[in-house]
């Protein structure tokens, strides 16, 4: 496995091919996030437990590369959805995968299902 | 549908009929007002206004149209002059009849007359209505043209009183104010301000007559003149009698309701009279053995006789009334509040007089100095806001209460701040009951950003208009809080400081973050406020980072300090950096086993680096097993209490400050706070243990231990300040208690304490008069939360390898057994660090 950020391209919901079963809802943290492996990916996903959504990203913070975002906080900038790297408060927005507080690469973000009480990733290959 | 009629068309009567409206579907109630003055309501309390601009529509309380878009009947000029209990109706000396289902009863007062041989001449006049002034506008216009420099007479030397000298002032009269007391203002003023008042008042025309009991009123059909005592003659040309006023209660009387002794309309809490059916309100009603001539105490009346009436029956009446008053007499400020004399045995009294500069300021302090009962303000009452506040909402008075009313002197600290500084809960505007949390959340949840807009939102300011300056500050403060200077709330998620926060999770009991969030906050959370919140509950319940793991800092999360390369680091708990062998080869086993990087800290431990997440509960596992327990290396709380050898090696060792220290680091342990605490013990004053650049360190002396706070390493390095000299242990940790526990609740989030410290009024002074001093009168309370954080104590690393709940925590993936294959380690000295970053 490799810390590559060219590993880590957007999906959007209409390019999914395949929705990949990682893990029952239950194994995720309330209002909280876990890693996902799929292949040689790493993958975020964050439980917004509160208002009922579900987000995933890259794990790699394109700051220092590190595969830690999973672990980071999650929140809310002005109504936008957001995790902040627990490494140096880099915030990222769920929805866009915009840095919004400096000026570091997007991050890929990915669709996320929930169905009979497993959650699902989407990826394009 | 029910009537409801009111017999009174006054301040209060319309203030009724306001508060009515506001609650009442107007298809469930019929509203009939009766006034006998020609006028809809005014605002009898700026009465002396109409000389200024003669425009009596502007005092109205509110236009006639007003009545008709609330559909109440309104009939003006239109006395009551029955009530039929029986039957229930009302008839008016037009002889209409009206049936009621309730009745309210707002006929005001009438000034007072008193039987004075004369009192039945012309140019004799009261002090009450438009009427009453127009009747004695016409009759000043009158002797202005007939007599050179024509006098006046006011007969008392109260608060109306000295409103109609103004008045007549106005007319052009010369003022004399006459006054049977040997005071003016007798109700509010002690005698130095009375006279500091009347060295005021005449210095600006009005000549004051004290001790004076008026004989008879001289004058053949018109007044010429007042007689007090034998060749005591007053000649004036004309009289405005203002001798206190008499309730206007011959409907209640008549009608058989309980009376007062002295007149009033009896009345319960609910504003209620001996007939279930029938409430009086404002001056006409005796509650407490009392008549209120005040305009606040009359609206919080009719207010109770609304609610009363639609039926929320828990509406009633405070117990205790507050009296205090502010005016502008001519220009000058004179105001009373709370107890404004007071017995020596009560407490207190601080006093500033200046009579070259007409200032007279008195402040009486309760025996401990802690609560304000009271004063009285004469020539400057701008501080005459916050002083009310204080003493209403028992706030804390500073060290040096002096300052409240000498302002700050030879660099002291000035000892009340803004407005703002107020509890949320706090009455602003008496008049018409709006709280300093309503200003302010009209200000930013509503937009209200100017003093019109929230007059208009919230009616503050539109009673008396005492509370002017102190709405306008909220409004001000508040909209520098909104952005334009740093904001206090913690975050945009809780419009509240840490502190705030900190008093609403004890005071409403709440327990988790989601909670807090929908109580009091907005949105959904962000790193700022979640974390914040995090450490607010560990402090108040002691729960540890185990049971809300989503909103610690990740550090708390895995109860391990996350490092470069995502991995983590390990700090076992070495109390005051004693360690046997024995457990140092267990760590050096662990450590090996486990390949971990270690290394000695500055907190005299052993930190071991390059742990992966999974390996956490693993490496735990076997620590607890040696007897070790978790070191908070990762949280915002007590790391280490650092000592130098003591006295029991040392040959200078002043006492054993080993001991010491491992009490002190076991006494704090797991004791969350604002920011991370440090702390210190030395043997003698070599100061081996550094303990004056910790948050809290001791040093020993001959003849006990000297106790140091606020000192920090970091960034800004900075001496701990002493807090108090040669004391024994126990008194010693008592006061660092007190000291941690104060911080604990009132420091910003991620505040160190010396920066916490910094920022403090009063500074270390005050912190030692908290500690020491008890001058708030929590110290009890430090002292037993304190001891609770000790009690409730546990490792919350045996709590989390016990608990497989928690412990499933401890995987990189959630669908996968392995561990992140990305991290890389290059190595260094015979040991590992990690890969370099990119």
């Amino acid at each position: 496995m490799i810390s590559n950020l060219s590993t880590y391209e957007v999906v959007e919901s209409e390019n999914v091919s395949i929705w990949f079963k990682a893990a029952a809802v239950v194994k995720f943290p309330i209002n909280g996030g876990a890693c996902v492996k799929y292949k040689d990916k790493q993958i975020a996903v964050f439980n917004f437990t509160r208002e009922g959504t579900w987000y995933a990203c890259q794990n790699l913070c394109p700051h220092k590369m590190e595969m830690v975002l999973s672990r980071g906080m999650i929140g809310e900038d002005q109504g936008v959805p957001k995790v902040a790297c627990p490494l140096h408060k880099n915030s990222f927005s769920l929805k866009t995968g915009k840095h919004l507080n400096g000026d570091l690469d997007r991050i890929a973000t990915y669709p996320v299902k929930i169905e009979d009480g497993f959650v699902y990733i989407g990826f394009s290959e | 549908m029910k009537t409801v009629i009111v017999v009174g068309n006054g301040m209060v009567g319309y203030k009724f009929c306001e508060k009515f409206v506001a609650k009442v579907d107007q298809d469930s109630f019929k509203l009939i007002v009766f006034g006998e003055e020609p006028r809809v309501a005014y605002d009898r309390v700026h009465l002396s206004e109409y000389f200024e601009n003669g425009d009596a529509e502007r005092l109205s309380m509110a236009p006639r149209e007003w009545y008709q878009e609330n559909k109440i009947e309104l009939f003006t000029n239109e006395r009551v002059t029955d009530i039929h209990r029986n039957s229930k109706t009302i008839t008016t000396l037009s002889e209409k009849t009206f049936n009621y289902d309730y009745l309210v009863l707002a006929t005001g007062s009438s000034p007072f007359v008193p039987q004075i041989n004369g009192v039945d001449k012309d140019g004799v006049f009261v002090y009450r209505t438009i009427e009453d002034l127009e009747e004695t506008l016409a009759y000043a216009d009158k002797i202005k043209k007939k007599v050179q420099k024509p006098k006046a007479a006011i007969l008392g030397g109260g608060l109306l009183g000295l409103e109609a000298a103004k008045a007549v002032m106005d007319m052009g009269l010369e003022p004399h104010v006459v006054e049977f007391a040997p005071k003016l203002m007798p109700r509010q003023l002690d005698t130095r301000s009375s006279k500091v008042l009347q060295v005021k008042l005449e210095s600006m025309g009005i000549n004051i007559h004290l001790s004076k009991a008026t004989n008879q009123i001289l004058g053949n059909g018109h007044v010429i003149g007042m007689e007090f005592g034998e060749d005591d003659v007053l000649n004036v040309d004309m009289l405005v009698i203002s001798a206190g006023i008499r309730p206007r209660d011959e409907l209640g009387k008549s009608c058989g309701l309980k009376m007062g002794t002295r007149g009033g309309i009896v009345v319960d809490n609910k504003m209620r009279t001996s007939d279930p059916n029938i409430f009086a309100i404002g001056e006409i009603a005796l509650y407490n053995q009392m008549i209120y001539g005040l305009v606040a105490p009359g609206y919080e009346m009719a207010g109770v006789a609304v609610d009363q009436i639609i039926g929320l029956e828990e509406t009633t009446m405070a117990a205790e009334i507050d009296m205090s008053t502010k005016l502008k007499l001519i220009g000058v400020d004179v105001a009373s509040f709370g107890t404004p004399f007071m017995p020596a045995e009560k407490g207190h009294s601080i006093i500033f007089e200046n009579k070259t500069e007409s200032l007279y300021k008195r402040i009486n302090v309760s025996h401990d100095g802690k609560r304000l009962l009271g004063g009285i303000l004469v020539g400057d009452a701008k501080d005459y806001n916050m002083l009310l506040q204080m003493y209403l909402n028992e706030m804390p008075l500073p060290k040096n209460p002096e300052n409240l009313i000498l302002g700050s002197r030879s660099g002291e600290d000035v000892s009340f701040g803004s407005a703002m500084d107020l509890p949320d809960t706090a009455v602003v505007c008496s008049c018409e009951a709006v709280s300093k949390g309503q200003i302010c959340c009209s200000v930013k949840e509503d937009g209200n950003e100017s003093l019109k807009a929230i007059a208009k939102a919230t009616k503050a300011t539109t009673g008396c208009g005492g509370c002017k300056p102190m709405v306008d500050d909220l409004v001000k403060e508040t909209l520098k809080s909104l952005g334009k200077v740093v904001k206090e709330s913690i975050c945009e998620h809780f419009e509240y400081s840490r502190q705030e926060l900190y008093d609403i999770v004890k005071l409403k009991k709440i327990e988790d973050y989601d909670s807090l969030l929908d109580e009091v906050g907005k949105g959904h959370g962000c790193e700022v406020c979640k974390p914040a919140v995090a450490s607010i509950f560990a402090s108040i319940y002691n729960e540890t980072a185990n049971r809300q793991e989503t909103i610690q800092d990740t550090n708390d999360r895995f109860l391990a300090n996350i490092q470069r390369n995502g991995t983590y680091s390990v700090v076992p708990r070495v109390a005051a950096g004693e360690i046997t062998p024995k457990q140092l080869l267990a760590i050096g086993r662990i450590a090996q086993k486990y390949d971990l990087y270690t290394k000695i800290t500055g907190g005299q431990r052993i930190d071991m680096f390059g742990a992966q997440l999974h390996e956490l509960p693993l490496i735990w596992e076997e620590l607890i097993a040696e007897r070790f327990e978790t070191g908070q290396a990762y949280g915002k709380s007590l790391r280490t209490v650092k000592s130098c050898v003591g006295s029991t090696w040392c040959r200078y060792g002043m006492d054993e400050s080993v001991t010491f220290a491992i009490d002190i680091e076991n006494r704090y342990k797991g004791i969350r706070s604002p920011h991370k605490i440090k702390g210190g013990v030395s043997g003698c004053i070599r100061e081996c243990a550094e303990a004056r650049n910790k948050d809290f360190g001791f040093i020993a002396v001959e003849g006990g231990w000297n106790v140091y706070i606020c000192g920090n390493g970091g960034a800004n390095p900075q001496h701990a300040q002493l807090l108090v000299e040669r004391v024994d242990k126990i008194t010693a940790t008592k006061y660092v208690d007190r000291f941690l526990m104060y911080y604990i609740q009132t420091a910003p989030p991620l505040t160190r304490t010396a920066a916490w410290l910094d920022k403090l009024e009063g500074g270390i002074d005050y912190v030692k008069d908290v500690v020491i001093n008890d001058c708030l009168g929590i110290a009890d309370q430090l002292d037993s939360e304190m001891q609770h954080l000790v009690d409730t104590y546990k490792c919350e690393w045996k709590e989390a390898v016990e608990n497989p709940e928690i412990r499933a925590r401890y995987s990189h993936f959630v669908n996968a057994e392995e561990a992140d294959d990305t991290i890389e380690f290059v190595s260094l000295r015979e040991q590992k660090m990690p890969k370099a970053w990119v």
